[in-house]
């Protein structure tokens, strides 16, 4: 069982989200990918106004509209504007079909204004994944560290929270997460260097660890072979591939009634 | 069957990577299905002693198996007497080829030196590799950055050189089509797919790169093997097509040296 925790609609040939869609499975499918977790729209948008993050998930919501049975949707929010984000949380979770939040460089996380949405999933059951990157060139103004995703999660030990590509420097990253219990880690989006799964298997127990492409920028091939590759036992890769997500959205999907 | 032109012996500087151990490298590229791998050594890219550095490549890769692990000596053209470790290299040990890491050895392809080893190369009738990048350059470690080899110099010496065959390591991905597309026309300029990533990109390549131009190329040890061979599930391709990829085009590079 394969789920993939970290797509994207940009980058994938077609006129439409449907397009798109339609193409992003044809090639799950080679991968034996059974589902797909899809947040924000094309094109890439750093700093989103309510407006256009709105557009966003409406492209999302549509694309996972036909393959409900392959696909979820996080809702991507913008915490420069918190009542705004808040609203649009509502309207894609709360009453829509999205199943966590997707949060990346508009804001660095340590910030205030995050907690309004993270106390707001709690009440939602829903899964909050955090882009995080400790690039050694430099980070974008917004753009949030291990760090700063460790005192947003320290704040709300109840939260289910992921830490985007592991901080891109996983071994620094790996670190700093470490001591948290309810913060998992990406595997998604960098360079498919051996060694990663296994620092992390190691440091955080391989529940906390989640397969995740960042598709369509990545492939599928060279994010799923980190896991296959790595020097690991069977059972802790079928926990990696597919296991833990579906353990971390259980409760949100059982809350909306999805059967699995 | 397989031929990987992208393989490192040896310690990578800063982490130890679970197949840096020759023996486990050699047992995991067999189980792979590679026949063969094009091996350089990591200790080329900070060590002053090439040619202790390249003899222990040697002697690395015929302690596995001479047939499994081809080595690709490192060349350091702002070393002293570099030319000894190309004659070395040829004439001791010899090599088909050898290995530029431009990123670690701080000049750009636009130094005299450059061309003086194509010149030196296509005498020898070998070929060049050239490892446009090693790591991620956002995940390097801060005292130890480099950054990716600017390949638009190449493209003006190779008129002089169109009969030498170059091959860029980690150099495929989204940017730079342009560039590549002119490098291919220009010479015969070869880019291994260890680098290549995006959806089904292996599709997306080939409209912008010919089969005829792609190889197998893992970036083993320091990548996932895995990562490389499940490109080729990834992408449908016609067989034809994938068997040049995986080693049909290598092997017509050796057999023309």
């Amino acid at each position: 069982m394969i789920w993939d925790l970290h797509c994207h609609l940009n980058g994938i040939p077609g006129r439409t989200p449907d397009e798109k869609m339609a193409r992003l499975i044809e090639v799950a499918d080679r991968m034996q990918i059974e589902r797909l977790v899809l947040f924000m729209g094309a094109p890439f948008l750093t700093a989103p106004t309510p407006e256009q993050f709105s557009e966003q998930n409406d492209q999302v919501l549509q694309a996972i509209s036909h393959w409900h049975h392959r696909a979820f949707g996080f809702v991507y929010l913008n915490p420069e504007y918190e009542q705004e984000s808040l609203l649009e949380l509502d309207r894609c979770v709360k009453d829509g079909p999205m199943t966590g939040i997707k949060l990346w460089v508009a804001k660095r996380c340590d910030s205030a204004s995050v907690d309004a949405i993270v106390r707001r999933a709690i009440e939602l059951k829903a899964v909050i994944y955090q882009h995080t990157w400790l690039k050694s060139t430099g980070n974008l103004d917004g753009e949030s560290t291990p760090a700063d995703l460790h005192a947003l999660a320290s704040r709300h030990p109840e939260a289910s929270i992921i830490c985007g590509h592991t901080g891109g420097n996983w071994e620094l990253g790996i670190r700093t997460i470490r001591d948290l219990p309810h913060v998992s880690v990406d595997l998604g989006g960098g360079d498919p260097t051996a060694g990663l799964v296994e620092m992390a298997v190691r440091e955080l127990g391989a529940s906390r660890v989640l397969y995740g492409s960042d598709v369509a920028g990545r492939s599928f091939a060279s994010q799923l072979g980190k896991v296959t590759a790595a020097e690991i036992t069977p059972e802790e890769k079928q926990m990696i591939l597919g296991q833990n997500l579906r353990r971390l959205m259980s409760p949100i999907l059982q809350a909306k009634g999805v059967r699995l | 069957m397989i031929i990987d032109v992208n393989v490192s012996l040896s310690r990578w500087p800063n982490r130890r990577l679970p197949l840096d151990e020759t023996s486990k490298l050699a047992a995991t590229l067999i189980q792979n299905g590679v026949s063969q791998a094009w091996a350089g050594t990591f200790d080329g890219l900070l060590h002053n002693d090439l040619a202790a550095a390249n003899k222990w490549l040697v002697d690395q890769c015929r302690s596995v198996d001479e047939k499994l692990l081809l080595p690709f000596g490192a060349i350091n053209l702002s070393l002293p007497a570099w030319e000894e470790d190309v004659r070395r290299c040829h004439e001791f040990h010899g090599m088909k080829g050898v290995r530029l890491l431009p990123g670690y050895h701080d000049y750009t392809l636009e130094d005299p030196r450059f061309r003086q080893l194509l010149s030196l190369l296509a005498e020898k009738q070998m070929l060049l590799q050239i490892a446009v990048r090693q790591e991620d350059p956002r995940t390097q470690h801060r005292l130890l950055m480099t950054k990716d080899v600017d390949l638009k110099p190449l493209l003006t010496l190779l008129s002089d050189f169109s009969n030498l065959p170059v091959i860029l390591l980690n150099a495929v991905s989204g940017s730079a089509v342009e560039l590549h597309g002119q490098l291919v026309a220009a010479g015969k300029v070869y880019f291994d797919i260890a680098a290549l990533e995006g959806l089904a990109g292996l599709e997306r390549q080939v409209q912008s790169l010919p089969f005829e131009r792609l190889l197998f190329g893992s970036h083993s040890p320091f990548f996932a093997f895995d990562s490389a061979k499940l490109k080729l599930q990834e992408s449908e391709l016609p067989a034809q097509s994938t068997e040049q990829i995986t080693h049909l085009n290598a092997l017509k590079i050796l057999r023309e040296l």
